[in-house]
């Protein structure tokens, strides 16, 4: 049940994709996320799905993966899809049932959120499942690193964010080890009444808190003890180098920015 | 009737992903009431997979697991009766103890079966004794004991329930000397006093050798064997080919053997090895 959780998971691999630099594959996300909310017609979107399967392809991460990246998100993509299907009001009824009333518009506007949101959890997914979270703040670090002459703590930002992302594997694994020792004990977690249930969540959740704020301990010593004393004067093991293909990359998104952008206009 | 059994168990994670690995492969035993067996393995070699299928926390994905000779899995519901007849302590247990006194602690398995306040008391107060745990440390917090205590309460709160087969994962990890053989004696004394069937989970041969009836070994997913201990420990080149070591005594003895000094008897306890040091040196009229 616990591994079923595809967040921030990376699968290594040596495609075109896994090889861009991070800086670019985060600005192509954004950019790909301004395409598939420009337009407002079904053939914006096709440019998006053309430019997502593309990416896809290209990433040699097989299609079942994506599908399960967005199983988590299933129920509030239904609630989305239910809630325009029903409560858009244009064009021709479809059907009507009391108050419950089905609308051309409804309906198409419902398709069109269900598969724009898809499209976004698939690209998304397909940055953190082509980057490796340590490169992925890095680069973060390096886009934000501007602000710095605001003062604003973008070393410690991205350091956090990488000890988060850094620890959410482990801690999944955790839990499903004092899940285990508690079932072990006749804990009920899966099964058991609601209050019982209720009530086992604390033989979970304090060894859990115990062993996360272990961790922390543990990791600051261990970080103290390689003089870490944050990002000032800092060198890094990895450089990132942008080359050719980064800019052919974000050339060929731009283009379909642009395609997106026209598209939007002439079917306006 | 043995107390336990699997026939043909094969458990394999994440089916049809490309993280898939079986883990338990086509696994055949049987365990008779009373036993202390080892159980030894690699890292990865899918010991610990075996021994979370004895008390129902996995499903196997092929094969059966038969307690007193009961398919666990003939019906679902029932799967918490059989973690409360075979226990199992996972490796660190300290880290599932969350209670606010040692005593309630302990008392968090026999309560979640159910059973009445002056039970429970018996049984928190038996085990702490079983143990080693003092009784003035019940009221104390957990959190503020050390490792090894810690750890010994932890292995009380299944004991408590007292299992039939009780199934310990590498209770001596992590442990200075004094601590393991704390533990490993307590351990023993139980097995003496309840008669119960007893699996425990080492890496370290020479705790392993001292006091198992049998050796169960694993090797990449599959049983490698499961036998009396000088018959394991006989068969110490194999042993060593999938990455496990025999007792050092053992090593000694067999280097004896290769010089020509041969006792024609698998050694595997400093005690025993002793014994027949001085019988030979006596027969030999060297004392």
């Amino acid at each position: 049940m616990l591994r079923d959780i595809t967040i921030g998971q990376f699968f290594p691999g040596d495609s075109i994709i896994h090889r861009l630099d991070p800086r670019f594959k985060i600005i192509i996300t954004i950019i790909y996320i301004v395409m598939l909310f420009i337009g407002r017609s079904f053939w914006c979107l096709l440019v998006g799905a053309v430019f997502t399967v593309m990416a896809i392809l290209l990433s040699k991460i097989p299609f079942k993966m994506f599908l399960k990246s967005v199983k988590p998100l299933l129920p509030f993509l239904l609630i989305t899809a239910l809630l325009n299907l029903f409560l858009v009001d244009s064009g021709e009824t479809l059907f009507q049932w009391r108050f419950l009333k089905i609308t051309e518009g409804g309906l198409n506007i419902s398709v069109f959120m269900m598969v724009r949101i898809v499209m976004l959890i698939m690209g998304s997914s397909l940055l953190t499942y082509t980057t490796s979270p340590i490169t992925l703040t890095d680069a973060i670090e390096r886009l934000l690193s501007p602000l710095k002459k605001l003062r604003f703590p973008v070393h410690e930002l991205a350091m956090m964010m990488s000890i988060a992302l850094r620890f959410i594997p482990t801690l999944i694994e955790e839990t499903d080890k004092i899940m285990s020792a508690q079932k072990a004990r006749g804990a009920e977690i899966d099964t058991g009444s609601f209050m019982n249930r209720a009530r086992n969540m604390i033989a979970i959740l304090i060894p859990l808190f115990i062993s996360s704020f272990r961790r922390a301990d543990e990791l600051a010593t261990a970080m103290e003890c390689r003089c870490y004393n944050g990002g000032e004067g800092r060198t890094r093991l990895r450089q990132m180098h942008s080359a050719a293909r980064d800019y052919i990359a974000l050339a060929v998104t731009l283009l379909f920015l642009a395609a997106a952008i026209v598209i939007s206009i002439l079917t306006k | 009737m043995p107390i336990l059994e699997t026939k043909g168990l094969t458990y394999t994670y994440s089916p049809g992903t490309p993280f898939e690995k079986t883990a338990v492969d086509h696994v055949d035993l049987s365990i008779s009431e009373g036993e202390l067996i080892g159980v030894m393995g690699h890292t990865g070699s899918g010991k610990s997979t075996l021994i979370q299928h004895f008390n129902g926390l996995l499903r196997p994905t092929s094969g059966q697991i038969l307690l007193e000779g009961k398919d666990i899995w003939e019906d679902k519901t029932k799967i918490r009766d059989v973690r409360f007849k075979v226990g199992l302590v996972f490796q660190y247990p300290e880290y599932q103890i969350f209670e606010e006194t040692v005593y309630k602690d302990i008392a968090f398995g026999p309560k979640n079966m159910g059973l009445d306040e002056n039970e429970i008391k018996r049984r928190v107060l038996e085990t702490a004794s079983d143990i080693g745990l003092r009784e003035e440390l019940l009221e104390r917090s957990p959190f503020e004991l050390s490792g090894g205590q810690k750890r010994r309460v932890a292995i009380a709160g299944v004991m408590a329930m007292e299992p039939k087969v009780l199934i310990l994962d590498e209770p001596t990890a992590g442990l200075d000397p004094a601590g393991r053989d704390k533990i490993l004696s307590h351990i023993k004394a139980y097995h003496e006093r309840t008669k119960n069937t007893i699996l425990i989970v080492s890496h370290s041969m020479e705790d392993i050798a001292g006091f198992a009836d049998r050796i169960l070994v694993m090797n990449h997913a599959r049983l490698f064997c499961c036998d009396e201990v000088k018959r394991v420990f006989g068969r110490a080149e194999e042993l060593t080919e999938i990455g496990l070591d025999v007792p050092q005594i053992t090593k000694v003895f067999m280097r004896l053997r290769q010089k020509g000094i041969d006792f024609g008897k698998e050694v595997y306890t400093v005690g025993y090895a002793k014994e027949l040091l001085l019988r030979e040196l006596r027969e030999r009229g060297r004392l």
